[in-house]
């Protein structure tokens, strides 16, 4: 398979927006390099950027390897993708809004119902609420990759609680501590003031009639594989970092709970999965909520962001359809591609998928984090066997889309630069009509020769990103 | 502030000075271990200090007889002894990490530090880099983990929180390092013997006072003078009154609607360092009269649990 190489063109030519850094790359000398690289490693861990990892060790913590080779975006291309992700996510809360209230889209059978109403994330109990602005997904996560010939497809959306924005911004503060001559060098848009435009988001969305709202940060905890951020945006948002047990309900009114006696929340960050936030309301065992802050939420008094039941929009048996609801809402064509997508609980495309095993990416409808997947042509018979099995017992949890050659990019590894494959997380903030970002986002690459996976949970790194002003 | 980031604050600082406390005591104790003495005498010392950590039953289960090796053994780097050094650098650590975000980038990147050099350290390649280094190295995490908080952090209820937890945790170990070792050196009556310097130098030496006994009163070390300094002295950093004084200042400047009662507490304690003589608290019994001070600390402590952090019974 031909992949595209985000440096250098198919002739080994280097692209226009990577000359000035590989002319760097090349004069540098090696040892140079070697001490920084060094010095990056030294410094996450003193600084502690670390993530959990399921399954390991409690509360054993890891570093996500970070690569010194920046995943560089000409100007042009990113305006390409940014007009495309705000149009996107415009839509997805459009449909949100749509299918808690009239179910317009429903009604002109641009999606099945039964795929959502019957789907497991659609929260009956958001039917009739109305959030602040109409906006459900407050933060969202696009994440694309560049494939074929160079275009970039969006692979999913994120709606639930995307995360990885901290490693978007300590990379980039990193790059700049290590290589300053580097960005004397390049004109690299700044993504440093996310924090304060993800404040500024969630003030606005507030509760109305609330002159000076009170934001805060819900985490799980410190055993949180992404604790790191959830602290690291309080800290950097200026506001609360609270816990469940900080808060409580009374009056249908959240207050945390403060060394002055209670105070009153406005706007909640929330890290926390729709099932575990009330457990009067979801799953009774859940220790991480607050009890009763659904019906706080419900009755006006509180934000939620992003708000319950998004999960119904971002799943991956809802994907399909998303440019027939950019269609639907806004009346515009989708400028980002759809990856070509085969709904297994469809007979035919199911006679499909398990013909072509070995050729496709099959995929949980629920699963996240690079959990669940086979990837047909990097797996073994016994694996794609196994998958057989799973899809025959329970079609409409899967599906299939072609295995993209996605894109690489020269990276540090054990026996020198190589390339490796890559995505891109750029996170979209929405406030009523405004929908900003900043430009890049979080790249993620595959550390592994010739893997396609670039989830750290499955050991994937990062790269800082640069998108290029003119 | 929330309850529980008050709670972590005012946690991570006492275990961090708790941290800094042992170190010293079991230098101190290991120094006196090298003036000349019978070896039950010497172990008498060890033995004292798992009693006054209540530690004798963990300490009984793992080992049979008490010496130095032993009981440095298990004060410094027992994983299961949560009074261990190492132990009390991990729960520093880890309260510090449920509010990093609280804390200045260089107070975070201290503890953590400590803690990942901890960590890296064995018993044996302590013991090979002598054991006294390792004890200095403690005392030095300590002053620099204090000395971001004094020059980074702003002076608001996070500091406050901050400083009670120490002073609180710093009145209750200068009381229990001064209880077992006044009641280890005082059995001699009347013959005074040239060891006892020595082991009355060492003890000034373990809370930093030796030079400061010279200062205060250019005269020979004796038991009493050693008692007023630690415990009556107002300028003397690690004495209770100096220790009280600032508990008192912290908890007016944190005061809410229920914390009158433990601030009253509080302020009737200090008085009597104030206003007490060291006479009278000889007379009535010294190891009686630190009895007495170190309950009143644990109840002060749960006052401040009670009034601003999570109630202990919640936090369990």
């Amino acid at each position: 398979m031909n992949f595209y190489n985000e440096m250098y063109d198919a002739d080994g030519g280097v692209r226009e927006h990577y000359k000035h850094y590989e002319t760097w790359l090349k004069g540098t000398p090696p040892e140079r390099i070697e001490r920084k690289r060094a010095e990056a490693d030294l410094a996450f861990h003193r600084v502690g950027i670390t993530f959990a990892v399921y399954g390991e060790e409690a509360g054993k913590e890891r570093l996500i390897p970070f690569d010194i080779i920046p995943r560089i975006i000409p100007s042009k291309e990113w305006k390409a993708m940014e007009r495309g992700m705000r149009q996107r996510v415009k839509a997805l809360n459009m449909f949100l809004w749509d299918i808690y209230h009239d179910q317009e889209i429903l009604k002109a059978g641009k999606v099945p119902a039964e795929q959502v109403l019957d789907n497991a994330q659609y929260r009956a109990v958001m039917k009739g609420v109305d959030v602040p602005a109409g906006i459900y997904a407050h933060i969202a996560g696009v994440d694309l990759v560049r494939a074929g010939a160079g275009e970039f497809y969006v692979l999913e959306d994120n709606l639930r609680v995307p995360s990885g924005v901290s490693y978007m911004l300590e990379d980039r503060k990193m790059m700049m501590r290590l290589f300053p001559e580097l960005f004397a060098r390049h004109k690299v848009a700044p993504v440093q003031h996310y924090p304060d435009m993800l404040l500024e988001k969630l003030r606005a969305v507030a509760p109305q009639g609330i002159a000076d709202p009170t934001v805060v940060v819900l985490t799980p905890g410190a055993y949180n594989s992404a604790y790191f951020e959830h602290s690291f945006l309080a800290q950097q948002m200026g506001v609360e970092l609270v816990e469940g047990r900080d808060l409580f309900v009374k009056d249908d009114t959240v207050y945390m709970r403060t060394t002055q006696g209670p105070q009153r929340v406005d706007v909640i960050y929330r890290r926390i999965d729709d099932d575990f936030l009330d457990p009067l309301a979801f799953r009774a065992d859940s220790a991480l909520g607050v009890p009763g802050i659904l019906k706080a939420y419900q009755a006006g008094n509180v934000t939620l962001s992003n708000a319950i039941g998004t999960g119904v929009a971002d799943d991956k048996s809802i994907y399909p359809y998303v440019p027939d609801m950019i269609r639907f809402y806004l009346g515009e064509e989708p400028i980002l591609n759809n990856v070509p997508t085969y709904m297994c609980r469809k007979k035919d495309d199911l006679a499909y998928v398990l013909d072509h095993l070995g050729e496709l990416v099959v995929k949980e409808v629920h699963g996240a984090g690079g959990y669940g997947m086979l990837v047909g042509p990097a797996s073994t018979k016994e694996q794609i066997e196994k998958f057989r099995q799973l899809l025959l017992a329970k079609p409409d949890g899967y599906i299939a889309q072609p295995t993209l050659a996605l894109s690489n990019c020269p990276t540090f590894v054990e026996e020198g630069i190589a390339p490796r494959h890559l995505d891109l997380r750029p996170f979209v903030l929405s406030s009523g009509k405004c929908v900003n970002m900043v430009p890049g986002g979080l790249t993620r690459v595959a550390l592994t020769k010739g893997s396609l996976v670039v989830n750290s949970s499955q050991g994937g790194g990062t790269k800082d990103t640069w998108v290029l002003e003119d | 502030m929330l309850s529980r980031t008050a709670d972590h604050l005012f946690w991570m600082s006492r275990y961090i000075e708790r941290a800094e406390n042992l170190a010293r005591l079991l230098d101190v104790t290991w120094q006196m271990s090298l003036v000349p003495q019978s070896e039950e005498a010497a172990n008498q010392s060890w033995a004292a200090i798992i009693a006054l950590n209540s530690l004798e039953e963990a300490y009984a289960a793992k080992y049979d007889t008490v010496n130095g090796e032993n009981v440095l053994r298990f004060m410094v780097s027992d994983h299961d002894n949560f009074s261990s050094i190492y132990s009390c650098l991990r729960m520093a650590r880890e309260n510090a990490h449920a509010v990093r975000g609280t804390l200045t980038t260089e107070m975070w990147e201290t503890m953590n530090s400590t803690w990942l050099e901890a960590r890296e350290k064995s018993f044996e390649q302590i013991v090979n880099a002598g054991v006294g280094d390792f004890f200095e190295w403690v005392k030095l995490r300590s002053s620099l983990s204090r000395g971001t908080t004094l020059g980074t952090l702003l002076q608001d209820e996070a500091f406050h929180f901050i400083r009670l937890g120490t002073l609180l945790e710093r009145a209750d170990n200068t009381a229990r390092i001064l209880d077992v070792k006044y009641h280890v050196l005082r059995p001699h009556g009347e013959e005074e013997e040239a060891t006892d310097f020595y082991q009355w130098g060492a003890l000034l030496r373990s809370v930093s006072a030796f030079e400061v006994y010279r200062k205060v009163y250019r005269d020979v070390i004796t038991p009493e003078r050693v008692a007023e300094l630690l415990i009556l002295n107002s300028d003397m950093p690690r004495s209770l009154r100096f220790c009280l004084n600032g508990v008192v200042k912290n908890l007016e400047l944190l005061s809410n609607n229920h914390s009158g009662e433990t601030l009253r507490q509080a302020g009737q304690l200090y008085s009597q360092l104030r206003y007490g003589r060291i006479e009278d608290i000889l007379k009535d019994g010294l190891h009686e009269w630190l009895t007495d001070f170190m309950d009143r600390i644990y109840l002060i402590g749960n006052g401040i649990s009670k009034d601003f952090l999570v109630p202990m019974d919640e936090a369990a």
